[in-house]
């Protein structure tokens, strides 16, 4: 152990840096990481799929999707992993840690753009730029699914709805020949920039180690 | 102003001056009892009750006055202005009677006119809001109020220990007694004067969250010291002390859970009054009242209790009862809360003027003041840092200072201090005036100042638009990923909390407490799709009722029956108008015949304004043809227990015939290749098609919707078949398709061109499906989906909101 320790001090030092996160926080993300990964290196879909905790949400194949998404990793490329080592894990988690009352009023900005970023990423799936509608209505049809009592249809017309709103939001004067494809991430941008991001994108990392206060994986 | 100004002095005089007359009555009437009087002057049988009333009166009058000239509330609220007003309200009383006999009773106050203000806070409050930021609240609320009453009573002891205050009789105990009652936030006020001063949400849960929960300390405090003082110095010791600490757990916690009992009640009871619709929406009222009196009888706290038992059935109730009812509740609540609050100010005003209780001490005054400003900032500064430290999003020091300067004393502290025992508290005057007088100085000094100072320090206002659909997928999609985002840390924070609870709610409470078929609505998703679609339809009726168009109706065929009729019946009364018309037609069939394709959008309007004129007539004429009575002059049945619209079976069954012939007939004019002689119209694009049997056409482009009679039976009475097109963002809200007026004379830019393209082709025998191609294929595609999909549940949920068919036959 003691060896794996030094080595991945020496890591934590790199992604205090990068991540934002404090040394303590990385040490429980890496515990909570291995507890996963059942002590391998790397992590793979079927780790994430078998937490239990998971099974009742209905965004769940989503969430797990923007872990292995290697657009959230800020390098911007396509496609996604096969499996994910701490690092990748880290910075995903890193979309998620809340502002600091030190943050700057850029450092906000950029932390909001990266979390709306975050969640275009996870409804765009097939990585064109754009929510298409079948994209759209797919994920409004998964998080409804969970209540059970309203229908596909619905579900559906909530998506069409949505989707229209978008367009006449962003394209006022659309013409008749014009189409609209689907929501870029400027579009996705304008839309939620109401929306308060502050409270509703943050998870509250906590210093001390709460993995073993959890029964189960 | 004036005039009602001597409308006030009138209805002051009669009351001051039917006192006297009153014992002159009586000493008559008893004297000679002659005969049977035709006619008595009784004023003695009605006095209590009719003074209320006119008491009432005066003060809603005081309101009506005040938010006559809206340029002076948007620069000092209301609440001070109504203290202002009985301010000269007491003058008067007094310069007619030289005492003060009207003023607030702690009885009054407490009884009557606090627990439906709060009761109406509970029902409104925004319970998410709240309860993630209940943390915060509670310890502002508990250590907050603690440290200042402690502090205000322990410094002007000192104060007084240095010989600032003169000769007055006060011990520590009973300054600390002063201090616990002048502690608390009181909410009424905090109410009146956030409620205009839109400030983001959270901070205002944050003070108003905290005026409402002091309440609990307050009175605890307020109890202990109290019996405290009655004891006297010596007899405390570390038990009585352990005994109040104690209390203060049970007071608190027990007011809240008997809430809780009484708000799970109310929901369940609001599960079984389908039958009794009327007076459903009593129950929330009495339960509510009866928690706030029980928790009273039981010496816990009552306001604590009476917001919960809001916060707790409010969304059951919802639920359970049927619209009317909500509206109701909603309605009533405001009535009875907005109305208490312009009482409390009024008689906090008219109570000042009175000589008896007016004892000055500067020193006392002043330094009190002094004391309750600083203490509360300090307070506040203190406890916003510890909690800055765990919080997500900290509060700002901007936002600190306002919570600090909204600290403002009201009716609460005043009741309190009148409730002050005499014998065992000689300065009690004194303390009374205090009390006003820092009333006074919050609600009014720091009233008008607040709003500037918002604006002044740039605090962060409340977003006022609604929030669009994606925005609400979004929150949902933020939920859920939160969690799950948690689950996958191994963090267990307040989403996982917030998640259980959920779980255990829908799992169990709604199960028990919400009716079968209202619990299939409860989706918070869905329900924003129905409001939004709600409002578009309201909306969409309006705009056609502003441009004074009825073509929303979408009553072709009846325009074709009117054009036979007007010809016949009106051609000699108004041949100016019948010519006028004519000519329309002509420019317009030349405008038909016109070769050009290419899509003018000019023309189009021309032509539109063409026939402007003759739409109006057309529409009057319309109306008066097929609305067989206005829909105001419904008679309404007269019964105490049902809310019915008459509909009456043969006027309903007329209305029925009338339309069918008028619609066989167009049908029959359309079948023969007859063009309607309507000129433009959107609805070129339909076809004459066979009424499908179950009113659902396949192709929904068509409008043909006119082809297939809705008797009444909302099934198939408001189908969807409307001719699509992209909404247009013109406010909060979205703009269903669906809705989208598509005659739109005033702004012929919002025409698509393909419709005006089919315009064109009015003769032809199926232009819909060409139409249908020119339009941009996918988004047309994506609103007519849209409209099927509404079809289908439009059926159970939806009252129909487009098509007013139902409404006007």
């Amino acid at each position: 152990m003691g060896a794996t320790q030094t080595h991945s001090e020496y890591q934590y030092e790199n992604m205090v840096g990068k991540t934002g996160f404090s040394t303590e926080q990385i040490k429980n993300l890496h515990m909570r990481f291995q507890q996963l990964s059942g002590n391998e290196k790397t992590l793979r879909r079927e780790h994430l799929k078998n937490i239990p905790a998971l099974a009742n949400n209905p965004i769940k194949t989503e969430i797990i999707e923007a872990f292995f998404d290697k657009r959230n990793q800020l390098d911007n490329e396509l496609g996604s992993y096969e499996e994910i080592g701490f690092e990748e894990f880290l910075m995903v988690m890193s979309h998620f840690r809340p502002l600091s009352i030190k943050t700057s009023a850029e450092e906000k900005t950029a932390m909001r753009k990266q979390k709306v970023r975050f969640l275009f990423n996870m409804h765009d799936t097939d990585g064109d730029g754009k929510i298409t509608l079948e994209e759209y209505r797919k994920a409004v049809e998964e998080l409804l699914s969970e209540s059970g009592t309203i229908g596909q249809e619905v579900a559906r017309a909530i998506a069409d709805a949505a989707m229209l709103e978008v367009a006449s939001t962003n394209v006022p004067n659309m013409g008749p020949d014009d189409f609209y494809e689907g929501i870029t991430f400027e579009h996705f941008e304008e839309i939620l920039k109401d929306l308060e991001m502050e409270s509703r994108m943050h998870v509250r990392f906590l210093d001390m180690n709460t993995a073993n206060l959890r029964c189960g994986q | 102003m004036m005039m009602r100004m001597m409308i006030l002095v009138l209805l002051l005089c009669c009351i001051s001056s039917a006192a006297p007359e009153e014992t002159h009555d009586e000493h008559g009437g008893g004297h000679n009892i002659t005969g049977i009087p035709i006619v008595t002057f009784k004023w003695h049988h009605v006095k209590p009750p009719y003074t209320v009333a006119l008491w009432v009166l005066v003060c809603f009058l005081c309101k009506l006055l005040i938010e006559a000239n809206h340029n002076v509330t948007n620069y000092i609220p209301e609440s001070a202005l109504l203290i202002c007003f009985g301010f000269i309200l007491g003058g008067m009383i007094w310069g007619a009677d030289q005492v003060q006999t009207f003023k607030l009773t702690p009885t009054t106050f407490f009884f009557y006119l606090l627990p439906q203000i709060i009761l109406d806070t509970g029902y409104s409050m925004p319970n998410k809001l709240f309860f993630t930021n209940l943390g915060a609240i509670l310890v502002h609320a508990v250590i907050g109020t603690c440290w200042n009453a402690a502090t205000l009573g322990l410094s002007l002891w000192g104060c007084h220990q240095a010989g600032a205050m003169g000769n007055i009789e006060i011990g520590l105990l009973q300054y600390l007694l002063y201090g616990s009652l002048m502690a608390a936030v009181d909410p009424v006020a905090v109410i009146a004067v956030f409620e205009q001063v839109h400030v983001n949400e959270v901070l205002f849960i944050l003070v108003f969250g905290e005026s409402l929960l002091n309440d609990g300390v307050t009175v605890v405090l307020f109890n202990v010291f109290d019996a405290f003082v009655s004891l006297g110095g010596g007899a405390i010791d570390a038990k009585e002390i352990v005994k109040g600490i104690v209390s203060f757990f049970v007071v608190a916690f027990g007011g809240s859970l008997l809430g809780t009992v009484f708000g799970l009640l109310v929901s369940l009871l609001s599960r079984c009054t389908k039958n009794i619709q009327i007076i459903e929406p009593g129950f929330i009222f009495v339960l509510g009242y009866l928690a706030y009196l029980t928790a009273e009888m039981l010496s816990l706290s009552s306001i604590l209790s009476i917001v919960f038992c809001g916060v707790c059935c409010q969304k059951y109730m919802n639920a359970n009862m049927d619209e009317n009812s909500i509206q109701t509740v909603r309605y009533a609540m405001k009535v009875f809360a907005n109305g208490s609050e312009t009482i409390i100010f009024v008689f906090l005003g008219i109570s000042a003027i009175d000589k008896t209780i007016w004892v000055w001490n500067t020193g006392f005054i002043l330094l009190t003041l002094f004391f309750i400003l600083i203490y509360r900032f300090i307070g506040v500064f203190i406890l916003s840092w510890i909690l800055n430290r765990t919080r997500l999003v900290p509060v700002t020091f901007v936002e600190q200072i306002i919570m600090g300067y909204g600290g403002l004393r009201g009716a609460v502290a005043y009741g309190l201090a009148v409730n002050l025992n005499e014998t065992n508290i000689k300065e009690k005057n004194l303390m009374v005036c205090t009390t006003l007088i820092v009333v006074y100085f919050t609600v009014i000094l720091q009233g008008v100042t607040m709003k500037p100072l918002v604006q002044w320090l740039n605090v962060k206002r409340a977003t006022t638009t609604e929030l669009t659909l994606v925005e609400k997928v979004q929150n949902k999609v933020f939920e859920h990923m939160l969690v799950g985002i948690e689950d996958i840390s191994g963090q267990i924070g307040d989403n996982y909390w917030r998640n259980k609870w959920r779980n255990f709610e829908e799992k169990w409470m709604s199960r028990v407490l919400l009716k079968p078929s209202a619990r299939k609505n409860q989706d918070r998703l869905f329900n924003v799709f129905h409001q939004l679609n709600l409002q578009d339809a309201m909306e969409y009726v309006k705009e056609g009722e502003r441009r004074g168009s009825l073509d929303f109706i979408r009553n072709e065929s009846a325009f074709v029956d009117f054009k036979k009729k007007l010809e016949e019946d009106y051609e000699e009364a108004m041949p100016d108008i019948m010519a006028d018309m004519a000519d329309d037609q002509n420019g317009a069939s030349v405008m038909r015949r016109d070769p050009v394709p290419s899509i003018s959008l000019e023309m189009h309007e021309q032509n539109m304004r063409g026939l402007r004129e003759a739409e109006v007539i057309n529409s009057h004429h319309l109306l008066d043809q097929h609305l067989y009575k206005g829909r105001k002059q419904h008679r309404y049945r007269f019964s105490r227990s049902h809310l019915d619209i008459n509909q009456d079976e043969n006027e309903v069954q007329e209305i029925f015939q009338r339309t069918m012939r008028s619609r066989l007939e167009s049908f029959k004019s359309g079948k023969m290749g007859v063009a309607p002689p309507k000129t433009i119209t959107k609805h070129t694009k339909r076809e004459p098609q066979p009424k499908m049997p179950n009113g659902r056409n396949k192709n929904y482009h068509s409008g043909d919707e006119d082809f297939e009679f809705s008797e009444g039976d909302s099934a198939s009475g408001y189908d969807t078949s409307f001719p699509m097109r992209v909404g247009y963002r013109a406010g909060a809200g979205i703009e269903n398709p669906a809705f989208m007026p598509d005659l739109d004379p005033s702004s012929p830019l919002h025409i698509p061109p393909w419709l005006a393209d089919a315009g064109l082709e009015v003769n032809q025998v199926a232009p819909s499906e060409r139409a249908q191609m020119r339009t941009p294929g996918h988004l047309h595609r994506l609103a007519s989906l849209r409209s099927r999909a509404r079809s289908g549940e439009t059926d159970q949920d939806l009252p129909p909101p487009p098509h007013r068919d139902d409404d006007h036959l």
